[in-house]
């Protein structure tokens, strides 16, 4: 008779987390797909400036130029006036050339004379850093430029 | 005999597994989001050539190092920059029997500002102490202006929204016949040449 009769437990039954590894996956693939490795570690600050008439950044064409303030664990050896990174390191503006022929021998063949260089510079900065960029970067004849912004309006 | 079912495999280890996974690629890596206001610098010539502008062609952007504007001679907020910027460019100034006129303006004619929108040149003088920040802002209201004009023009010609198409052609996703919108892009931007010019700063300035 015991036989029939059905085993009650008490017992919560265990939450069952068989399908807790395939909602895990589906974030990682999402996050491997919409995201591309860090390249660079930054060494200045970088709150870029707001604008809205903004276009798309062509990454594969690109170079990049980080300028703004040391950061804060660089302040004690570099001071506190605006520098230019390139790469991962720091660049003096006169040495710039050199610094972005290489980054943009790293760029496709075909794509290397439609080179853009995108300006990535806290928005602490002087502008008279961004001209002598700019002055070294007409010597150079690399004039596609564009200035990294961040969405918004200044005006909100 | 009874069947001896193969033991099942303990998958109770998986989620860490990919959340390890997961961790990791949240860590190194950046979502794909730049985006800004891009720029033609002009190339360097050897001989400079004097070119004689009118000075109602000329639209005057004076920022100091305090981040205060002077326009046209007159100080002025940020926010205003763009709507008087659009009246510079689209005032169409030059006489109906001339060959400068401008049958597409909407502005108000006035014979003291520009005559042409292809005429019509925006100069932006900043101090080196101008702050980037401003700077940034004042090329945004700018190109704002300029957007605004030929998103006018495209929807009143092929009713369609020039930055919206642009976006799109520029990220390959236009759906249509590509060339005939980029050609009509051009047509575009000809009516509304950009046309911004930027002296170099001048060493100090109180």
């Amino acid at each position: 008779m015991s036989k029939f009769t059905k085993k009650k437990s008490n017992e919560l039954p265990p939450v069952n987390t068989a399908s807790l590894p395939d909602i895990v996956f589906m974030l990682l693939f999402f996050f491997m797909v919409a995201t591309v490795m860090r390249e660079t570690n930054l060494l200045v600050e970088q709150n870029l400036p707001k604008a809205d008439q903004v276009e798309k950044l062509k990454k594969d064409r690109s170079v990049f130029i980080f300028a703004g303030k040391p950061s804060d664990q660089y302040k004690e050896k570099y001071g506190n006036e605006g520098r230019v990174q390139i790469g991962d390191k720091y660049t003096d503006i006169s040495k710039i050339g050199m610094a972005l022929s290489e980054a943009r021998g790293k760029l496709i063949p075909e794509l290397q004379n439609k080179v853009v260089v995108a300006l990535k510079v806290d928005d602490d900065t002087n502008t008279g850093l961004v001209t002598d960029i700019k002055e070294e970067l007409r010597e150079l004849n690399m004039v596609r430029i564009i200035y990294i912004t961040t969405p918004g309006n200044q005006l909100d | 005999m009874a069947r001896r079912s193969a033991p099942e495999v303990n998958a109770g280890s998986m989620a860490d597994i990919a959340f390890l996974l997961l961790i990791f690629f949240l860590v190194t890596t950046t979502m794909e989001k730049d985006k800004g206001i891009s720029r033609q610098l002009p190339p360097i010539q050897e001989v400079q050539e004097d070119i004689l502008i009118k000075d109602k062609n000329l639209f005057i952007v004076l920022v100091n190092k305090n981040d205060d504007l002077l326009v046209e001679d007159e100080p002025m907020k940020l926010k205003d920059l763009r709507q008087a910027a659009i009246d510079f460019l689209d005032n169409g100034g030059a006489p109906s029997n001339s060959p400068e006129n401008c049958n597409y303006c909407k502005g108000k004619k006035d014979p003291s500002s520009s005559d042409n929108p292809s005429k019509a040149i925006i100069s932006v003088q900043n101090d080196r102490l101008t702050s980037y920040n401003m700077y940034i802002a004042v090329q945004n209201e700018l190109v704002g202006a300029y957007n605004f004009l030929r998103n006018r023009e495209s929807q009143r010609l092929y009713g369609w929204e020039f930055t919206y198409v642009k976006s799109q052609v520029d990220a390959g996703t236009y759906i249509g016949d590509k060339s005939k919108a980029e050609e009509n892009l051009k047509e575009i931007q000809k009516l509304y040449p950009l046309k911004l010019s930027e002296a170099t700063p001048k060493k100090t300035g109180n």
